[in-house]
C-alpha cells in the first residue's frame, strides 16, 4: 500500500494520516478513529475499519483489536421517518 | 512517585493538569479508565455559553468563552470554535418570564443577551417554526467547539510541560495514612469486546503510585473512585443521548435549545447538525448504550422545530453521561477527610465548557491550597449544612 492509500473514502483518510495518529500516540483503534475521523462518515465504518485495524495490528505488533463501537442507525435515516416510527420501550 | 495524580483524562483534568504544570508544579500524572475523550469530554455537543441564570455561573462562562478564543491560538490546535450564539425558547409565559429575568442579569454581568420575538427568530434562524413560541433569548457571543481537538490540544500542552498521561489505567484503590492518602493502586485496563456495558477488563497487576495530592475529576464515574475512599458522594449519573445528521451546507447560525423538551441542535462545522432531547426515564447508573426511542423522540421534536429537515438523513447516535447532583451545583474543592484529595465533579453537562476556567482556578487552589469564597460555595459539605446553589439552565 502506498502512503496515499484512501482507507476510508467516505472520510477521505489515508494510509499515513493513520500513520500519522499513531505517532501521534493514538494506539488503540478507538482513539485513531476519532484522530482521523475514519468511520464517521456515511458507511460509519462498514468499509473501512478492516482495513484500519489491520494497518494498526501490523503497525504495533499487536494482535488485531476490537472494532470500533457500531453508531446506530444501521443505514442513514430520514429525520421525518424515524419521527414517523411508534414509541418503543427499551430493552 | 507525583505531586499531583488527577483521576479522570478528561476535559477538567487534562486543564487542570496543564494548568497545574504552567504553574510550575512538576510530576503530575492524570490516569484514564480507557481512551482519550471516551468519556462525556468526548461525547457530548461542544456547546459553550454564558447564558446561565445565575450569576456565578455567567461570570465564569464569560471567562471560558474568552479562553475557547484564544484556545488555538495558545494550544495550536484548530477547535473549530464558531460564536453562532444560542438561541433559548420559550414555550410557556412561566419561561418566557423566567428567560427575561436571567437576560436581565447577564446584562448587568456585562452580556450583550436580548429578547427576541417571532420575527426576529425567524431573521436568526429562517427555517425555525415559530408557532407556539412565545419568546426566546439570543447572545451572539455563545458558540460551539469541536469536542475532540480541544481534549487533544490540552493533552498535548500538558505533556510538553512534562506532564505523564497514562490513559487506559484503572484506580482500583487508595492508601492512606493518618487522613492522607500516600498513594493510588493504578491497573491497566483493556475494553471489553463488544460490550457497551462500560465494564473494562484488566490487563495487568496494579502498582502503586505514591502521591501528595489528588484530584477527582472522573465525571459520572466520580462517585465510584470518591467510594474507594469512603467518600460518599450525592451525584447520580445521568444517560443523555445525541446523533449527527449528514453533512448539509452551513445554513445554520445559532445552537438552538429549547428547554420545555430539553431540544438542542446546532450545526458542526463539519457541516452536521448535532443535537439532542430529554428522554424519561433512563437507565440507571452509567450506561452509554444508544436507544431507538431517543432517535424517535429527537426526531419528533426536531422536524417539528424545523420541518425542513424531515428529508435529512442521520448518521449515526451515541451517548454519555451527565454527572447530576441534587441542586444543580457542581463539586469543587478540597474535603474534610482525607485532606489532600480535591474533587472536580458534578457539572451537570456543563463541565465541557466551564473546563477551560475551571482548570485555572482548580490547579490555583490544589497548588496553594487556598480556598476561594467560589469554592466554599461549592463544597461537598453544603449539602450537610443545607446550603444548597441554584440554576436553573439545564438543558435535558
Amino acid at each position: 500500500m502506498t502512503a496515499k492509500a484512501m482507507l476510508c473514502r467516505c472520510e477521505d483518510v489515508t494510509l499515513d494520516e493513520v500513520m500519522e495518529a499513531l505517532e501521534a500516540g493514538h494506539q488503540d483503534i478507538e482513539s485513531v478513529k476519532r484522530y482521523t475521523g475514519f468511520g464517521t462518515g456515511w458507511c460509519q465504518g462498514k468499509q473501512c475499519v478492516v482495513a484500519c485495524a489491520r494497518v494498526l495490528a501490523k503497525a504495533t505488533g499487536k494482535a488485531p483489536q476490537l472494532p470500533i463501537t457500531p453508531r446506530p442507525p444501521l443505514h442513514p435515516v430520514a429525520l421525518g421517518v424515524l419521527a414517523s416510527l411508534g414509541d418503543v420501550e427499551e430493552g | 512517585m507525583a505531586r499531583v495524580v488527577v483521576i479522570g483524562a478528561g476535559i477538567m483534568g487534562l486543564a487542570t493538569a496543564y494548568n497545574l504544570a504552567k504553574r510550575g508544579v512538576r510530576d503530575v500524572l492524570v490516569v484514564d479508565r480507557t481512551y482519550l475523550c471516551g468519556g462525556a469530554s468526548g461525547r457530548n455537543g461542544g456547546g459553550v455559553r454564558a447564558q446561565f441564570s445565575s450569576e456565578t455561573n455567567i461570570r465564569l462562562m464569560r471567562e471560558s468563552i474568552a479562553i475557547c478564543r484564544d484556545f488555538a491560538t495558545e494550544m495550536k490546535i484548530n477547535v473549530w470554535f464558531r460564536q453562532g450564539g444560542y438561541l433559548f425558547l420559550a414555550r410557556s409565559a412561566e419561561r418566557a418570564r423566567a428567560l427575561e429575568e436571567n437576560v436581565a442579569l447577564q446584562n448587568r454581568c456585562g452580556l450583550p443577551t436580548r429578547m427576541v420575538d417571532a420575527a426576529e427568530m425567524r431573521k436568526i434562524v429562517p427555517e425555525l417554526a415559530t408557532e407556539g413560541v412565545r419568546a426566546a433569548s439570543f447572545n451572539p457571543g455563545d458558540g460551539v467547539v469541536f469536542p475532540w481537538p480541544f481534549v487533544w490540544g490540552y493533552a498535548r500542552a500538558a505533556e510538553d510541560l512534562g506532564v505523564t498521561i497514562r490513559p487506559f489505567t484503572e484506580v482500583v484503590g487508595f492508601e492512606t495514612s493518618n487522613g492522607r492518602i500516600t498513594g493510588v493502586r493504578l491497573r491497566p485496563t483493556r475494553l471489553s469486546p463488544l460490550d457497551a456495558s462500560d465494564e473494562v477488563l484488566p490487563a495487568g497487576d496494579a502498582t502503586t503510585e505514591a502521591c501528595d495530592e489528588v484530584v477527582i475529576c472522573a465525571g459520572a464515574w466520580s462517585p465510584k473512585v470518591a467510594a474507594l475512599l469512603g467518600v460518599a458522594l450525592p451525584n447520580k449519573p445521568h444517560r443523555h443521548e445525541i446523533c449527527a445528521t449528514e453533512p448539509l451546507k452551513p445554513w445554520l447560525g445559532p445552537l438552538v435549545a429549547d428547554l420545555t423538551d430539553g431540544l438542542y441542535f446546532s450545526q458542526s462545522m463539519r457541516g452536521e447538525i448535532v443535537g439532542g432531547v430529554a428522554v424519561d426515564p433512563v437507565p440507571e447508573g452509567i450506561n452509554q448504550q444508544s436507544s431507538r426511542r431517543f432517535l424517535t423522540t429527537y426526531s419528533r421534536a426536531l422536524v417539528g422545530a424545523v420541518p425542513v429537515l424531515a428529508g435529512v438523513r442521520v448518521l449515526r447516535q451515541w451517548a454519555g453521561c451527565y454527572d447530576l447532583t441534587p441542586d444543580g451545583g457542581p463539586i469543587v474543592g478540597r474535603v474534610a477527610d482525607p485532606s489532600n484529595l480535591t474533587l472536580a465533579c458534578g457539572f451537570m453537562g456543563h463541565g465541557f465548557m466551564m473546563a477551560p476556567v475551571m482548570g485555572r482556578l482548580l490547579a490555583e487552589h490544589v497548588d496553594t491550597g487556598v480556598t476561594s469564597e467560589l469554592f466554599a460555595r461549592w463544597s461537598l459539605d453544603r449539602f450537610a449544612r443545607g446550603d444548597l446553589v441554584h440554576e436553573n439552565m439545564i438543558i435535558g
